[in-house]
């Protein structure tokens, strides 16, 4: 992948005072999003609101949407017109945005989704905190395909994982999604916007071979096919059915075979490339807690109650939620007690924690149906649960 | 003689078409190639730098228009077409961007998307192909199924008031809008280069023939029957009021050109809007921005 310097013009270098959904919107400018398309939606609706103030002023466009239909569909157009494209939503307006997220695999187009969390299912909680749309990011989309999801627990890392978003999502040719919640979303913090030239960025991965000999979705080397854009004579063809290398329509079992599992490969084979955890004092732990985004938070508090309890604990912070760190869960899972899995939805990572565990080591989930965060003793209760 | 030298072997518009892919999945009868072949003779009477032209398609039977012509072409989901062509557009506003697809990717499940193009006046070109029914699956009723119809989805016959497509474009602010049926090729050719020289949403309805489902269901013949019906009930009104343009069950077609007109566009709006609200601030989108 080739690495370039991000364009000064979209990077507001600083320390500032930012909420999250308004650091979503700076780290996309920083990572060179020109192109926005949204529909407002509560809590995320800052995000569009930043964007469209400051895009007009570093050569970009905004534009608001009639739906969240149009503006997954109006991204991906943007990607292949040249752009990198972003844009931000909540859980009605994610279910919405399924059908083309689909397409976006499909078609092996990068777009950067945000999804500022609330509380569901249907309009649910539209101003309270929710982390019920994990498994809907991993599996909302019909069929089979692959992306990947990280999980910002700050203002700060709402700026930093977009600009990773959008490395990760230009690397694969993948949608890839920042998976915040209405709390992060809302929480000023001091945000610190480093220099132009020391963010370093992906360049999408162009093709410069001969017009005639252009196959735009033949694999390279490293599984991802390179890609052109819409106005410089390749005259390529492609579409949401299953396709062969050429982009053309084959709708038969053998080319599904090749075209769904080149989709699930090219992230499950990177996995370990992907994948980006924050561990603490894992090595003698008895009890690993795992937690994402504004519940790693919330957990910090009862781990310090375990730690003085006398519990040996161990924390792993998911970064990236999807694809999920299989290995290292399922290296862990034969040396310790249990995990404890507090999450703001019924049981959705746990599951994966629980499949990778295998049985070797019990997964305790600490739900909370949304609206707000745990209570630290609920955490810590099962900590004592876990260590027992 | 070699297969390929003989002269009904050659397609005469093949430069325009991947004839890798031919033979395509149309029905015999049907009407969409024909608005094709107009298409790419407009094409050919343009004098536009043919890669710069890109074409975006729904899904059905008009969909599949996409994977045949040899341009960038997007084949994309059902009614998405014109908010993809959208992204497309303003991301790349040096290209021609046309939306070719069906009445019920455009008019159905995507209606929301083209009365909101028309409003903001985006600068593409919309080709509908309306065929009365959704073919591709198999004869379902439509948006555009003219009452009393039989449909496969409407068995006892269609009681719902049907959309006159130039009237819902042209009150959402399509600043061109053209109808015409698949027996005037010339005048949609005419349309499609006219509409290529404006600037603005652009859409253009070609009634068609379904043969398979539409014309079998309600007994209606073949091709020739259906082009027969519209030579006797066509009529052309260049400029009729759309609010007259309503369609009844094998009735009179209003055929014409009726509203051709100029309005800035929706990166005219933006530019000229932000340029004096922001000064020096702001950069002129589309100059230097590809």
């Amino acid at each position: 992948m080739k690495k370039i310097k991000a364009d000064p013009k979209g990077v507001l270098t600083g320390a500032h005072y930012l909420d999250g959904d308004h650091s979503l919107a700076e780290g996309g400018l920083a990572a060179g999003c020109r192109f926005f398309a949204g529909y407002p939606i509560t809590p995320s609706t800052e995000t569009a609101e930043r964007f469209s103030e400051r895009i007009p002023k570093v050569g970009g466009i905004f534009i608001q949407m009639e739906d969240e239909l149009a503006s997954i569909a109006a991204l991906i157009g943007a990607v292949w017109g040249g752009k990198k494209a972003m844009t931000v939503t909540s859980g009605p307006g994610f279910s919405l945005m399924m059908e083309n997220i689909g397409l976006a695999c499909m078609m092996e187009t990068p777009i950067v989704i945000a999804n500022v969390q609330r509380g569901g299912p249907s309009t649910g909680l539209p101003t309270l905190t929710g982390q019920q749309d994990m498994m809907q990011a991993k599996w909302g989309s019909h069929g089979d395909y692959e992306i990947i999801a990280l999980s910002p627990d700050s203002p700060q890392e709402c700026f930093d994982l977009t600009i990773e978003a959008f490395n990760l999502s230009e690397t694969y040719r993948v949608p890839t999604f920042v998976m915040t919640d209405e709390c992060v979303g809302h929480m000023h913090e001091k945000v610190v916007i480093p220099p132009a030239e020391e963010i370093e960025l992906v360049e999408r991965k162009w093709y410069t071979g001969p017009k005639d000999k252009y196959l735009p979705y033949k694999p390279d080397k490293d599984m991802i096919p390179f890609m052109v854009k819409a106005g410089d004579g390749y005259r390529f063809h492609t579409t949401g059915l299953t396709r062969d290398e050429r982009g053309y329509p084959v709708i038969n079992a053998e080319c599904q075979d090749v075209c769904v599992h080149h989709l699930v490969d090219k992230i499950n084979k990177n996995a370990d490339k992907i994948i980006k955890l924050e561990e603490q004092e894992i090595d003698n732990a008895e009890v690993i807690v795992i937690s994402y985004g504004i519940t790693s938070r919330v957990t910090t508090r009862a781990v310090e109650q375990a730690r003085k309890a006398g519990i040996k604990i161990g924390t792993i912070r998911l970064i990236t939620v999807w694809p999920f760190p299989e290995k290292r869960i399922k290296e862990l899972a034969k040396k310790v007690k249990a995990f404890v899995v507090p999450e703001i939805n019924c049981g959705q990572v746990v599951l994966e924690v629980e499949r990778c565990a295998a049985g070797q080591a019990p997964a305790i989930h600490v739900p909370h149906c949304g609206g707000w965060v745990h209570d630290p003793d609920d955490i810590f209760k099962a900590i004592k649960e876990a260590a027992k | 003689m070699k297969k390929e030298d003989r002269l009904e072997e050659k397609n005469p518009i093949e430069s325009l078409l991947r004839m890798d892919r031919i033979p395509h999945i149309w029905c015999p009868g049907c009407g969409i190639g024909t608005v094709v072949t107009s298409f790419a003779e407009a094409l050919h009477k343009s004098e536009l730098d043919l890669d710069k032209v890109a074409i975006v398609s729904g899904i059905g039977c008009t969909g599949r228009v996409a994977g045949y012509v040899k341009l960038d072409s997007f084949h994309t989901t059902h009614g998405r077409a014109i908010p993809f062509a959208t992204g497309l557009k303003l991301a790349h506003p040096e290209l021609k961007v046309v939306v070719f697809s069906g009445d019920g990717d455009i008019a159905g499940i995507g209606g929301n998307h083209l009365i909101h193009a028309a409003r903001r006046n985006m600068d593409i070109m919309v080709i509908c192909v309306n065929n009365f029914n959704y073919a591709m699956t198999g004869g379902q009723v439509a948006a555009t199924t003219p009452k009393d119809a039989n449909a496969s989805t409407a068995p006892y016959g269609n009681f719902e008031y049907s959309f006159s497509l130039p009237y819902l474009a042209e009150a959402a602010g399509a600043t061109y809008v053209a109808r015409w049926t698949a027996l005037h090729l010339r005048r949609v050719t005419k349309s499609i280069q006219e509409a290529f020289n404006r600037r603005g949403f652009s859409f253009i309805e070609v009634i068609t023939p379904c043969v398979t489902l539409y014309a079998r269901r309600n007994r209606l013949g073949d091709g020739l029957n259906l082009l027969k019906y519209y030579y006797e009930k066509s009529e052309i009104q260049h400029g009729a009021d759309t609010r007259t343009l309503d369609i009844s069950y094998q009735g009179k077609l209003i055929v014409g050109k009726f509203v051709d007109k100029e309005k800035p566009t929706f990166l005219d709006c933006m530019n000229e809007h932000l340029a004096k609200v922001l000064g020096e601030k702001y950069q002129l989108y589309g100059e230097n921005n590809d």
